[in-house]
């Protein structure tokens, strides 16, 4: 860089030839093609149909020591109700059983003097539940279910034998913006988030690296192709197809998914760009530090997927983490582009919440380009 | 025959292991990974952030508040005034949640009428939004029982007892860590594996191998023994950490535990050979493992449960090798399942080992170009 040689040709000049260069080498290998469409595509469609957190048709063991009309009435209760296929056990021998074989995910036990301490007046006629605990987060749903189908049978009764019905406290819960609460409406935008990460990360990472091992790298470096041109070179034609898988995937959200979508498709257009540069910048910074494709695949996945699965609010809370990993959560650029993509789909232009994350992207972005311009200048030297 | 395995297979290693950073990015981020997920994935909310807007100011609905700001969930951040403010902090993602408490409140609750409690909740994430409706509930049943038992009404006519077996107090980190397990075990043993042939054949030593007088048995075993010791050892660490520095309860037998790893590890190596066999570059290896992996991860019951998912994609679970271990890994963690109990999720493991390593083979010798 230091020695004044004379230039042939503009830089754009120049920098349009690398572009075309690596646009030519994505089209000759086709899984970088296949990496931008079809990844996302195939990884929606399975998320997007399979994963849910809307338990439905909860198998359930009910056993009533003494069956009577209050036993049906309960039964009758559970069965209405599509959280539940309740199934009928003869004794809590047989239903304990069942849950251990994991045939029923939970039992309800009518032990034999429940309906006469529910006809006495100073007596509370306990209904024991039992739920298996293993998936904790299930078992607390089912647990919840369960009361309410229980509730609803309580009040049923009460009504009918002409008495008031209510607790002393009610709670009336309104759920905004997702009052249904769909968890595919939120789980779409956060899989796009996901699996752009992924992508724009692994469309880079791989590139330099390739270039490091097989030698061409340093033969670039002795042409008059200057390190930002270098740079722009290989970002480019990667961000467009970036931008193209990206489009694709929020068609899908919006038109097959059902997702709706109150926000500007400006901003969104905005902000998609800005992250996927972040998920890009890392990539590239990753391949110029790894100088080979196994070391950079490896680190690819670790600091990508992974932490845009555990880390960005996605699945798991970021407000519940202990202190020093709610930190860390800070660099994971899912995190801010997840906040952005559920507010734009659910809730709308909320300026106090668009801005600050983009900010936060914004200087992912820079720092992470800029520390693979500093480093591959120094590897050089 | 076993003199060549095993000077392959020590080739493999040398071949692995010899570049420091490759010998770091198999060791070291595994270990850290377990550390940052196990405590970062976890369904259990704690210090969820709420806005109370208490129109009546009355003892009872002060006891309310109390009720949620004491429970360790909640963490009260604003008190609202007037209810313009309620969109704001909602839309602005300050509070998760509003209360709203009523101005006849407390004239409502001593007069024996309904006295409703508004509760908005912020549901972009609808699953956090669930879970603190939840926990909502139990804290308003709570007051409730003790409001009844408290002022002399009549008793309820029926109460609900619950119990939880296997996790009795409903961590969730009980169900996840055993989940890690499985993740970071598959996750090296695909790299280690899916991208050593893939490697020889873009290096071009692959054709070499081949015309050596090794069988494409031997071939085999040699490249699938680094992913057994790797898988193995990593595997016994992370098994150890999660028992030890996160206290999740081993209730099983180690022995039925390494039988279900060594099934795990032969499925999850004859994918990673198959794939490696397939792909001509090592991009297109990566691309293999990613289409694999992810899925794999996603629809094993890792995170959702695999009966919440339609019909058809429950099948198509029945490939994946991580559902069985996923089974594994907890039952032996939390209900001490026996050999017994989990025959049915040990064969299909061998089968999809046996399937995929038998394809790895016939591809090594029949996919030249």
């Amino acid at each position: 860089m230091s020695s004044p040689t004379p230039r042939r040709g503009s830089g754009w000049m120049r920098m349009g030839g690398l572009i075309r260069k690596e646009s030519l080498q994505i089209i000759r290998d086709p899984s970088s093609i296949a990496i931008a469409f079809l990844l996302p595509v195939v990884l929606l469609l399975i998320f997007g149909y399979g994963v849910s957190l809307n338990a439905k048709h909860i198998p359930l063991a009910f056993v009533a020591d003494a069956p009577d009309m209050e036993s049906a009435a309960l039964y009758a209760s559970f069965n209405h109700s599509t959280y539940f296929s309740p199934q009928i056990a003869p004794n809590l021998a047989t239903a304990t059983r069942w849950l251990l074989n994991r045939r029923v995910d939970a039992i309800v036990h009518l032990p034999s003097d429940f309906a006469a301490q529910l006809s006495t007046a100073n007596q509370s006629a306990p209904l024991q539940v039992i739920v298996n605990g293993i998936d904790a987060n299930q078992a607390r749903l089912t647990q919840a279910y369960i009361q309410a189908g229980w509730q609803s049978w309580l009040t049923n009764r009460t009504q009918a034998a002409g008495q008031s019905a209510h607790q002393p406290v009610e709670l009336a819960a309104r759920i905004w913006f997702n009052p249904e609460l769909r968890s595919r409406d939120y789980l779409v935008p956060g899989l796009i988030a996901v699996i752009m990460t992924l992508i724009g990360a692994l469309l880079t990472a791989l590139v330099m690296a390739r270039e490091w091992e097989r030698g061409t790298l340093e033969a670039l470096m002795v042409t008059p192709v200057q390190i930002n041109e270098l740079l722009i070179g290989k970002l480019v034609p990667y961000f467009v197809l970036g931008m193209g898988g990206m489009a694709l995937s929020v068609a899908m959200a919006v038109w097959l998914f059902g997702v709706p979508f109150l926000g500007s498709w400006w901003i969104l257009v905005l902000t998609s760009a800005l992250f996927l540069l972040t998920a890009l910048g890392m990539g590239l910074f990753i391949s110029i530090v790894a100088r080979n494709q196994f070391v950079a695949s490896l680190i690819a996945i670790i600091t990508t997927f992974l932490p845009a699965f555990m880390l960005s609010g996605f699945i798991f809370d970021i407000g519940s983490m202990p202190g020093w990993l709610q930190n860390l959560t800070y660099l994971v650029s899912a995190r801010y582009f997840i906040v952005i993509l559920h507010t734009l789909f659910l809730a709308g232009d909320v300026a106090a919440i668009l801005w600050p994350n983009t900010l936060a992207m914004l200087a992912i972005a820079v720092f992470f380009i800029a520390a693979s311009r500093r480093k591959i200048r120094k590897s050089l030297e | 025959m076993w003199q060549r395995i095993i000077a392959l297979a020590i080739k493999e290693f040398q071949a692995l292991l010899r570049d420091p950073k490759s010998r770091f990015v198999i060791v070291g981020p595994p270990l850290i990974q377990l550390l940052v997920f196990s405590f970062a994935a976890t369904f259990d909310l704690s210090n969820i952030p709420i806005a109370v807007y208490n129109q009546d100011g009355g003892q009872a609905a002060q006891a309310l508040v109390a009720r949620f700001e004491g429970s360790g969930h909640f963490k009260s951040v604003a008190n609202i005034q007037r209810e313009s403010e309620i969109s704001r902090v909602i839309d602005d993602q300050k509070a998760l949640m509003v209360l709203n408490i009523g101005p006849r409140f407390e004239a409502d609750l001593l007069s024996n009428q309904p006295a409703t409690v508004q509760l908005i909740i912020d549901g972009r994430n609808s699953n956090t939004a669930a879970i603190a409706l939840s926990y909502a509930n139990t804290l308003v049943a709570d007051f409730n029982t003790q409001w009844q038992t408290s002022h002399p009404l009549r008793a309820p006519p029926s109460v609900i007892v619950t119990r939880a077996w296997f996790n009795p107090n409903l961590e969730s980190r009980w169900f996840i860590v055993p989940g890690i397990v499985a993740i970071l075990m598959l996750v090296v043993v695909m790299v280690v594996t899916a991208l050593s042939v893939a490697r020889e054949r873009e290096q071009g030593t692959f054709d070499q191998l081949l015309v050596t007088p090794l069988h494409p048995v031997e071939i085999l075993i040699g490249k699938a023994i680094p992913g057994f010791v790797i898988g193995f050892t990593e595997g016994s660490i992370i098994i150890f950490l999660a028992v030890k520095a996160f206290a999740v309860p081993f209730e099983g037998h180690l022995l039925t535990l390494y039988i279900g790893m060594g099934l795990f590890l032969l499925s999850a190596i004859g994918i990673g050979l198959m794939i490696s066999a397939l792909a001509t570059t090592l991009q297109q290896a990566v691309l293999g493992v990613f289409l694999f992996l992810v899925p794999a991860i996603i629809l094993s019951g890792f995170a959702t449960p695999i009966a919440n998912m339609p019909p058809f994609v429950q099948d198509l679970t029945l490939i994946n090798p991580m559902r069985y271990f996923m089974i594994i890994l907890r039952g032996i963690f939390l209900e001490g399942s026996s050999f017994q109990s989990l025959q049915n999720q040990f064969w299909p493991l061998a089968l999809i080992g046996i399937v995929t390593l038998a394809a790895a083979g016939w591809l090594f010798r029949h996919r030249m170009n």
